[in-house]
């Protein structure tokens, strides 16, 4: 479904990406685990066509997208659609709107079956009640909730989700992890960046790790725990012997 | 004894000249892209004019907004410009006994510049401020790539829709200003001058030629593709955060207002070369 290959992106004098290889299968749900600053965003942004990697080859549904401009990358973005770090609820819009925002603007069906896809997608998250607030009137939890809704409401085939637990209280992250599962048991294919490892083992078919923007493990989450290479291990356990917090000090700037 | 201090290079004029040249290419290469990518964005904004899907309700929301709720402060501006020009005319023209005159020396100036600039100015500062900080806040909120993930061109969206708004709003808003201002001379003229009403009408009627309206409405729809375009460009280029936000629209307020004037300036003398 998605399949990355040899992917390598700078911004300005910075390297993002180092040779980033690795594919996603349809209705599998991959999870993008590292480090505040290791390029994990960055690789929703280049999957999504909103970065073009330097070089590498980027196919999204057998579609090669790094060649492609503008106006041909939104038509391949209409079978995706992306849960933000912070939401990026359209501030000027209500719930409501927002959640049907993609359906609207594209006019392929009628009023009523675009109001009744934006109702069963709030009950799927449910924020039913909140049909005409505004974003500025929801918490957190919820804003992540009907950036979810938004996505779901769309119809794409691949989520990508940056951050989703981010930020987020134990229980609301909990609520999101469950959102996310229930929708893994649907079929859609999902990308999930995140460096909560609580949520990378709840919601992961296959886990891919990054560092300093290289894969360096990419399997499922049993392998992943039962690694040795001490970059993971430091990692997963980072309060054990193995974290060279040395090394981890000098490590450069977050280039997220 | 001690090991002999290894002593830094010295710099020579030479060094300093050849850094300064590299400052000076590298601000020259900075200003040359920056035109660059402002004209891409004017023709990617102008091209959304001619394909679908065409922003309507955006439009006309954008119309209403930048339109209507700017009809206060050019009244104002209006009202105070065109009694302020009565009050100065009329010193100048007493003494050759021509204070009745006054409503000619009103009607040419405002219709030609003051109208058209000072109506420019004020939207600028209220349009084209608006229009940068609330892109350059879609901007670091994450929404304009929010927007492009959702299949939506922004700037289509975005930019073309306010550019439309502003150029045919200004020219509007524009005709309320002279209107106002005109009427604001009339209300000093009659009520400080005593001159006659029918002379006031009469001579600021007959001192417009039909090219000073022609000029007086082509200034102003200029000046809105300049206010729509430098708060989108200043907007688009976002960049630090909340910091970031308040930068674009300092840099809209003051490059919009330069170009206002300047472009005054170089439209008057073309309308001067073609009499």
């Amino acid at each position: 479904m998605i399949a990355l290959s040899g992917v390598w992106l700078a911004l300005g004098e910075r390297p993002v990406l180092r040779d980033v290889s690795f594919d996603v299968q349809a209705g599998q749900t991959k999870v993008i685990l590292g480090n505040s600053g290791s390029g994990k965003t960055t690789i929703l942004r280049v999957i999504l066509g909103l970065n073009r990697p330097d070089r590498g080859s980027i196919r999204v549904d057998g579609q090669e997208i790094t060649e492609l401009d503008e106006r041909h990358l939104i038509r391949v973005r209409q079978n995706m659609a992306m849960v933000f770090q912070g939401s990026a609820l359209f501030d000027s819009l209500t719930v409501h709107e927002n959640v049907g925002y993609r359906l609207w603007e594209h006019g392929r069906l009628p009023d009523e079956a675009i109001e009744q896809t934006v109702r069963e997608s709030l009950q799927f998250v449910g924020l039913a009640d909140c049909v005409d607030k505004m974003p500025a009137e929801l918490s957190g939890g919820m804003r992540k909730r009907v950036g979810i809704a938004r996505a779901l409401a769309s119809g794409a085939k691949i989520l990508l989700y940056d951050e989703p637990t981010g930020g987020l209280d134990p229980i609301n992250a909990c609520m999101i992890n469950r959102l996310i599962t229930k929708l893994r048991t649907k079929g859609i294919t999902q990308v999930v960046v995140t460096h909560d490892l609580d949520t990378a083992y709840r919601v992961a078919d296959r886990i891919v790790m990054i560092q300093r923007g290289r894969v360096i493990f990419d399997g499922t989450p049993d392998r992943l725990k039962q690694s040795d290479d001490p970059a993971i291990r430091g990692f997963i356990e980072p309060g054990s012997l193995t974290t060279d917090w040395e090394a981890f000090a000098k490590a450069p700037n977050p280039v997220d | 004894m001690a090991a002999p201090r290894e002593q830094p290079p010295r710099s020579t004029p030479g060094d300093s000249v050849v850094t300064g040249s590299f400052a000076l290419r590298s601000t020259l290469i900075g200003y040359v892209l920056v035109v660059q990518e402002f004209t891409t964005l004017c023709g990617q904004a102008v091209a959304g004019l001619v394909r679908p899907p065409w922003y309507v309700r955006e439009t006309l929301y954008q119309i209403d907004r930048i339109g209507v709720g700017s009809v206060f402060i050019v009244v104002l501006t209006g009202m105070f410009t065109g009694m302020v020009l009565a009050l100065q005319g009329a010193v100048q023209l007493q003494p050759y006994g021509a204070t009745m005159y006054v409503s000619r020396l009103i009607s040419t100036s405002v219709v030609l510049e003051l109208g058209p600039v000072l109506a420019a100015l004020m939207i600028a500062g209220r349009v084209g401020s608006g229009i940068a900080s609330e892109i350059a806040s879609m901007k670091v909120t994450e929404q304009i790539d929010a927007l492009r993930a959702e299949g939506t061109d922004p700037i289509q969206k975005l930019a073309t829709t306010r550019l439309v708004a502003c150029v045919l709003m200004i020219p509007v808003l524009t005709i309320i200003t002279n209107g106002i201002a005109i009427f604001g001379g009339w209300l000093i003229a009659r009520l400080s001058l005593g001159i006659d009403s029918y002379f006031y009408w009469t001579w600021a009627f007959e001192a417009i030629e039909q090219r000073d309206i022609v000029l007086g409405l082509v200034k102003p729809a200029v000046f809105g593709f300049i206010i729509a375009m430098v708060g989108c460009y200043a907007g688009f280029q976002t960049k630090g955060g909340t910091v970031g936000v308040g930068r674009s629209t300092t840099q809209s307020m003051v490059s919009s207002s330069i170009l206002i004037l300047a472009t005054d300036f170089l439209l008057t003398k073309l309308f001067m070369a073609f009499p």
